[in-house]
């Protein structure tokens, strides 16, 4: 839009209709997400007397960062055309790694919170490396770094702490400031923000930023929707893929020192099954399985439906067994959805 | 005068399997060098190797004169040879703009705020795209909503304002229809009259003998031939290419085969 405002020369071409708002937005990948969100908000408002509450909107937001944490970088991911199983384990491993080894080998909680940075980042590694060495699917690496963790988190938790969960590390040295980071909450206005929506709402900004406007984000748009039309023009299709499992292990960091600084100890078992909530929160939000289109704005969309669905069928007083059938539903409805609208976009060009 | 392209000799091995052999080929400033072959007679496999993809096991390969033995595509870009793939060369989700620029987008700001020049990046596209006489309507439409030939002619507009010096084409012209064949021809043609060496992999003599200056013929890992323009007519690349004598004698079995009565089945159908 600055572009045609910048050069006059460029005269509108008279092969072009007016082109609407309507059909713009059309062309979004996030338009079915938004069309979804605001018919959930919508069902709920109505289903659910509380919904509307202050307090209970930022309960949703609450439930909504925490998967949208992940739901970003794995969105990113799908652009660039490879999944990631081990996610949601990977959280926990995050956790119990600076848990552990700050209770273990330090006073302070800082030094293992930067452990576990490194080891989280080197599983992300692992993952991207053993995708480009192997060129095997990703579902089958990330499928087996998600068995491997899943074991290492019980077995070395049990070995270690002699449990299943870790020792609290409450009363150690730079637990205040740790939590004051991970897993703090302040108050604008009525509503009870939680600190995980800013590391939300800023992972969303930089991978916008990251996929519209940066060399890397071309990269992975094109590594995605045809690796070897990109590597002849000399794009690093490797690189961007590892690049993008660290960035999942980076956002795995985050949400697992949230995991662990909201409370102050780790149950090892946690984290399986989130993997897929993350990809669907991407789905929804508009990633295309395949690869090569998707947005970060959209898997945001995508985590907010899920935090409105699965507080929302608390609110109204539902038994909330049935919350996995309803964020199916979505799901199938949500793709459906994104397929209509993108053939329509397509077909307006 | 050097050439900037030159193959002597050169031949490839997969396991043992012999995909090329002893194969030669020059490309020089402001000419086309074709290379026509039918299905599997090693075509794929010699670009390539000038493309930097694979690496020949004999024979010398010399870009501007120097030996050469190219690890990966980026090498090749890097020496000014670009090469357009039939069914590769763009991303098709992407918008046009995107595409022409990608593995080499300009940028802006340094550090953190370094960042996509997007004015510029769509401003060229358009204007590059007009130089080469193609209208586009919306730089920011998928290029898969575009047609064959104007998907090949953005690869060539992107290699010719990227600066390469030679171009190396994968049968540009194989899945169009007759005009579009003839709009990608006069990009190749234009291309050549900026001075850029060309290689032009076909299988269509029609095609080849319309713009080449060199014709290099392969068959079966082979060289079957090599010509100058002033050397061989079209008839004669035609017969060669189809094989000659392979040629002549299914002609023969054509004409023996006995002629399917045609007026019958019409006139049931009518």
């Amino acid at each position: 839009m600055t572009a045609t405002a910048k050069a006059p020369a460029e005269p509108a071409d008279e092969r072009l209709l007016h082109t609407s708002l309507l059909r713009r937005l059309m062309g979004r990948p996030e338009l079915g997400a938004v069309v979804g969100a605001v018919a959930v908000f919508v069902f709920f408002s109505f289903a659910a007397d509380s919904f509307l509450q202050v307090s209970s909107l930022s309960t949703v937001l609450y439930a909504a960062s925490t998967i949208g944490i992940m739901a970003v970088p794995v969105a990113l991911l799908m652009i660039g055309g490879e999944f990631d199983l081990s996610t949601g384990v990977m959280v926990t491993s995050s956790a119990l790694v600076s848990s552990m080894f700050s209770y273990q080998m330090t006073a302070n909680v800082w030094v293992g919170v930067g452990v576990s940075l490194l080891v989280t980042l080197a599983i992300g590694f692992f993952n991207g490396f053993m995708l480009v060495r192997t060129k095997l699917p990703s579902f089958i690496i990330t499928l087996g770094t998600f068995l491997m963790l899943t074991g290492l988190n019980l077995g070395f938790t049990k070995l270690i702490s002699g449990g299943v969960g870790t020792k609290t590390i409450g009363d150690m040295e730079g637990f205040d400031s740790a939590r004051a980071v991970f897993a703090s909450r302040f108050v604008v206005g009525d509503a009870d923000v939680r600190v995980t929506v800013l590391w939300w709402l800023g992972l969303v900004a930089l991978a916008t930023w990251i996929l519209l406007r940066t060399r890397a984000g071309n990269w992975i748009f094109a590594s995605g929707g045809g690796a070897n039309a990109a590597r002849a023009v000399g794009v690093p299709v490797d690189r961007t893929k590892i690049g993008l499992y660290m960035g999942v292990a980076f956002a795995a960091w985050v949400a697992g020192q949230h995991l662990l600084f909201e409370y102050d100890s780790v149950q090892s078992g946690e984290g399986v099954g989130n993997e897929f909530l993350y990809i669907i929160a991407a789905v929804i939000g508009g990633c295309l399985m395949t690869g090569g289109y998707g947005s970060a704005i959209g898997s945001a969309v995508g985590a907010l439906i899920f935090g409105m669905t699965s507080k929302g069928i608390v609110y109204a007083q539902w038994d909330p067994d049935w919350f996995k059938f309803f964020l199916g539903a979505m799901l199938l409805l949500a793709t459906l959805l994104n397929a209509w609208v993108r053939k329509r976009a397509e077909a307006t060009k | 005068m050097t050439a900037l392209v030159e193959l002597t000799g050169v031949s490839k091995f997969y396991g043992n399997i012999k995909a090329l052999q002893d194969v030669s080929l020059q490309v020089h400033p402001g000419e086309i060098s074709c290379v026509l072959g039918d299905n599997g007679a090693g075509k794929s496999t010699l670009i390539k190797i000038i493309a930097g993809l694979h690496q020949h096991d004999a024979g010398t390969f010399a870009v501007e004169g120097e030996e050469r033995r190219l690890a990966s595509p980026r090498e090749a870009l890097d020496l000014g040879i670009a090469t357009v793939y039939q069914d590769l060369a763009v991303v098709p989700l992407m918008p046009v703009w995107r595409n022409f620029f990608l593995g080499s987008e300009p940028t802006r700001g340094t550090g953190p705020f370094k960042r996509l020049d997007v004015d510029t990046m769509r401003r060229t596209t358009r204007s590059e795209m007009l130089r080469m006489g193609i209208d586009l309507r919306d730089v920011d439409q998928p290029i898969g909503t575009l047609s064959g030939g104007e998907r090949q002619c953005v690869a060539i507009a992107r290699a010719v304002h990227f600066g390469a010096k030679v171009l190396v084409l994968d049968e540009p012209t194989a899945a169009l229809g007759v005009k579009q064949s003839g709009v990608v021809l006069k990009y190749v043609a234009a291309a050549r009259d900026a001075g850029l060496g060309v290689v032009l992999i076909t299988h269509n003599p029609h095609h080849a003998h319309l713009v080449g200056d060199r014709f290099v013929l392969l068959k079966r890992g082979t060289m079957a031939g090599s010509h100058t323009k002033d050397e061989i007519s079209l008839d004669e690349l035609t017969r060669q290419m189809a094989g000659g004598s392979e040629l002549e004698q299914l002609s023969h079995e054509l004409e023996r085969a006995p002629a399917p009565d045609l007026s019958r089945d019409g006139g049931s159908r009518g």
